[in-house]
């Protein structure tokens, strides 16, 4: 199909580019910005006036429920989500039931990813077997399967010597390994940020010293056996100057904060209410701006939706008995236009953040709007006003504080492989 | 909150009615001093009761009270049940055995349950912080929850049955030096005391433990923290003793129990420190030889046992008045 985006505002920073233009597709990619090239006559037009046009975001960190229990959500649902929410490419976390750690698995994913059709799916691979934390998982054969990307997510590795071999192990196959730092013994039966409120509300804390002291240690066995290593979710900001410091002295690693972090404080914990029971726990305000701080000047340079969805039992318990994690792909690019309104980012940060430092992290060619690349894209209108609830919404959770709540800001259209697989319309 | 953006949190005290009256009763916390000294004084009306032939009266007949208990309690249990019949309501006794890891869905089930045999009141005791929050807002807000203890997090009757042997003893709060002592980590009673103690206007609220005891940041509650006993319970009016539970031992939190009393024990001599006129009190049950020296817990200045007779007055008010306040916005509703 050949397709032309008429007069959209195109925003690519991969390009530097944000200006009104049109966008040339064909077979599925990018063929040309700008004036129609010779020869070519699109089969759809589509009028993009007033309207943002960009790449595809793409999630560094989602649930997908599948396989595992169907009631919280499956691959079809939450792929159908993410394109809803701008999101044309989505990472899915290893814990699914069974986990990620075989080729058989995987490859039941990206099947089931192809027949829904709708956003694709990079599967994140398991460190370890079963995530345990003891075995070394099949790395080669799950890079040859379609890993993007090894985790044990927060699940310990039994100790130093055995994540070493795993990320030596790794390193052969130069894949990248990404880590949420947490020293589990610290964190213990924690599950809210330790601080005076936390002690107030008779919450277990989880001590700051949980992420920072985990990182400090994985820091330095990233150095030593040279892999390419990510920091997911980071929740501190002495984390994020743990990670500048890191950069400074030439290690290449990056690191991702989810998006909840950079809305909500412990405060929110005040009502008990358990749609603010996270992983890692909603921290300070001092953190927040941190974070903020991380993101704006590029220490942090991806934002990662943490989508978690739960059916609504989960979250009806009391706060520490209810299971941790929001629902929050849909409601990504909302809260980031409203982070562009409060000047921390502009427009075009906001891409980079979602789309191209993504793509650069994981190593695909991804994340921008150069001819030839696959016509992954997005349009927006930034000024709509809508209401997230059971007419709005494509994910099985509802677990969010934004469920009927008004947002600003709003997919239209989303394309994968140059082709239409959401309209709002 | 002004730092999130968007945020749709709104925390509200859900434990109030629109115009200020008390309709749950949940914690301490967002309860003025005038709404505190009401508790107070409507206990002071029902204190004599149990002396008296007819120990009843009928404020709450023909009003069904089940008293939830998901963590096991003898005597709190006894004193609001006794509470219950002595305002003439019906009382339904259920202990509902739960491990820390069960299903939300179950305890949401058990209460829809119950709040379907039409109960008014539910006294609810549970093991998570917040769990009569949840139950008040999120299951069924149109039963008057009364806070039985949840978690780390709040005490309030027992907090308000401290305060009322408080002012019974002393007379009132201006001027007032408590210092609570023990383990404070995993305490909702001092958590609860030490808000009340601040917004009755006591003159000095001190936290006296060790600092694996003592949870992070607990002063900005309004409390001093001290780590000496000495220093802690000098001149002080009032001394709270906490009980210390013997699985601190094995948390890494305590190397012996021997230890723990020889710097934080009260014994006639540590209470010495004390303002002379002092009184010691306990939210009980009491350890001999761990927290308390057997001469203290049974001599003169113990108002141990009164405590537990306060008790009963005290939960009769804030059940009386939560109920009150309840009806009255059922009526205003309808």
């Amino acid at each position: 199909m050949k397709i032309s985006i008429l007069g959209g505002r195109v925003i690519d920073p991969a390009q530097v580019l944000d200006q009104i233009i049109d966008v040339h597709i064909q077979e599925g990619k990018i063929l040309a910005l700008g004036d129609c090239p010779t020869g070519f006559k699109a089969e759809q037009t589509i009028n993009a006036e007033g309207l943002i046009v960009c790449p595809g975001f793409i999630d560094l960190c989602s649930h997908l429920r599948e396989p595992g229990p169907s009631y919280k959500g499956n691959i079809a649902s939450e792929t159908q989500a993410a394109l809803a929410g701008g999101f044309t490419q989505v990472c899915a976390r290893p814990d699914t039931q069974p986990p990620l750690d075989s080729p058989a698995v995987i490859r039941v994913v990206r099947e089931r990813a192809e027949l829904a059709g709708k956003a694709k799916v990079l599967p994140i691979g398991a460190l370890t077997q079963g995530l345990e934390g003891q075995l070394l998982s099949n790395m080669s054969s799950l890079q040859a399967a379609g890993c993007v990307a090894l985790t044990n997510l927060r699940r310990p590795v039994q100790d130093n010597l055995i994540l070493r071999r795993c990320l030596e192990y790794a390193a052969t196959f130069d894949i990248l390994v990404v880590f949420y730092p947490e020293d589990s013994a610290l964190k213990g039966s924690g599950f809210a940020h330790e601080g005076s409120l936390s002690s107030q509300l008779g919450l277990e804390g989880i001590p700051e010293t949980a992420e920072t002291l985990a990182l400090a240690q994985t820091l330095l066995l990233v150095e030593q056996t040279g892999i390419r290593a990510h920091f997911a979710h980071l929740s501190t900001a002495r984390a994020v100057t743990q990670v500048a410091e890191a950069k400074a002295r030439g290690l290449a690693v990056t690191a991702d904060v989810a998006l909840s972090h950079l809305l909500f404080t412990e405060a929110c914990l005040e009502s008990f209410d358990s749609n603010f029971h996270l992983e890692p726990p909603l921290r300070s305000e001092a953190d927040r701006l941190g974070l903020l701080q991380g993101l704006k000047d590029g220490t942090i340079s991806a934002v990662s939706s943490s989508h978690l969805p739960h059916e609504a039992a989960a979250k009806m318990a009391p706060f520490s008995v209810s299971e941790p994690g929001m629902s929050s792909l849909e409601v990504v690019l909302p809260q980031m236009l409203a982070l562009v309104e409060n000047g921390w980012l502009n427009l075009g940060d906001l891409v980079k953040r979602l789309a191209l430092a993504p793509a650069k992290l994981l190593g695909i060619e991804s994340g921008a709007l150069w001819p030839g690349y696959a016509a992954d894209l997005i349009l927006v209108d930034p000024e709509a006003n809508w209401v997230l609830d059971e007419q709005t919404s494509f994910s099985a959770g509802q677990n969010t504080p934004f469920w009927k709540q008004s947002l600003k800001g709003r997919v239209v259209t989303s394309l994968v492989d140059g082709e239409i697989r959401f309209n709002l319309n | 909150m002004s730092s999130a953006l968007n945020n749709p949190a709104h925390p509200r005290n859900v434990q109030l009615t629109s115009d200020g009256r008390l309709k749950h009763f949940l914690s301490i916390n967002g309860l003025s001093k005038a709404l505190l000294t009401e508790i107070l004084d409507t206990a002071e009306s029902f204190a004599n009761m149990g002396e008296q032939a007819v120990k009843k009266v009928p404020l709450l007949r023909g009003k069904t009270i089940v008293n939830l208990f998901f963590e096991n309690s003898t005597r709190t249990r006894a004193t609001f049940e006794l509470a219950a019949k002595r305002l003439s309501a019906d009382v339904l006794n259920l202990d509902i055995k739960t491990s820390s890891t069960a299903k939300g869905e179950t305890l949401m089930d058990t209460l829809q349950n119950i709040e379907a045999m039409y109960a008014d009141m539910f006294v609810v005791r549970h093991a998570d912080s917040g769990a009569a929050h949840f139950i008040a807002s999120q299951i069924t807000p149109r039963v008057a929850i009364i806070n039985a203890g949840d978690g780390r997090h709040a005490h309030p009757t027992q907090a308000m049955l401290d305060m009322f042997t408080i002012r019974k003893h002393k007379g009132g709060f201006e001027g007032l030096k408590v210092a609570i002592v023990g383990d404070i980590l995993h305490s909702r009673v001092a958590r609860s005391q030490i808000r009340a103690l601040n917004t009755l206007g006591a003159a000095e609220v001190r936290l006296v433990a060790p600092k694996t005891l003592l949870p992070i940041g607990i002063e900005e509650m309004g409390a001093k923290i001290y780590t000496r006993m000495e220093e802690g319970i000098k001149d002080v009016d009032v001394v709270i003793m906490l009980r210390l539970q013997k699985e601190r031992m094995t948390g890494a939190l305590l190397p012996s129990e021997a230890e723990f009393y020889r710097l934080y024990g009260l014994t006639t001599e540590k209470l010495s420190y004390a303002h002379p006129e002092a009184i010691v009190m306990h939210p009980g049950p009491i350890n001999r030889g761990v927290e308390i020296e057997s001469a203290v817990a049974d001599g003169p200045r113990s108002v141990i046992l009164q405590q537990v007779g306060y008790g009963i007055a005290t939960r009769m008010a804030v059940m009386s008045m939560a109920m009150s306040g309840q009806m009255h916005e059922r009526a205003q509703i309808q």
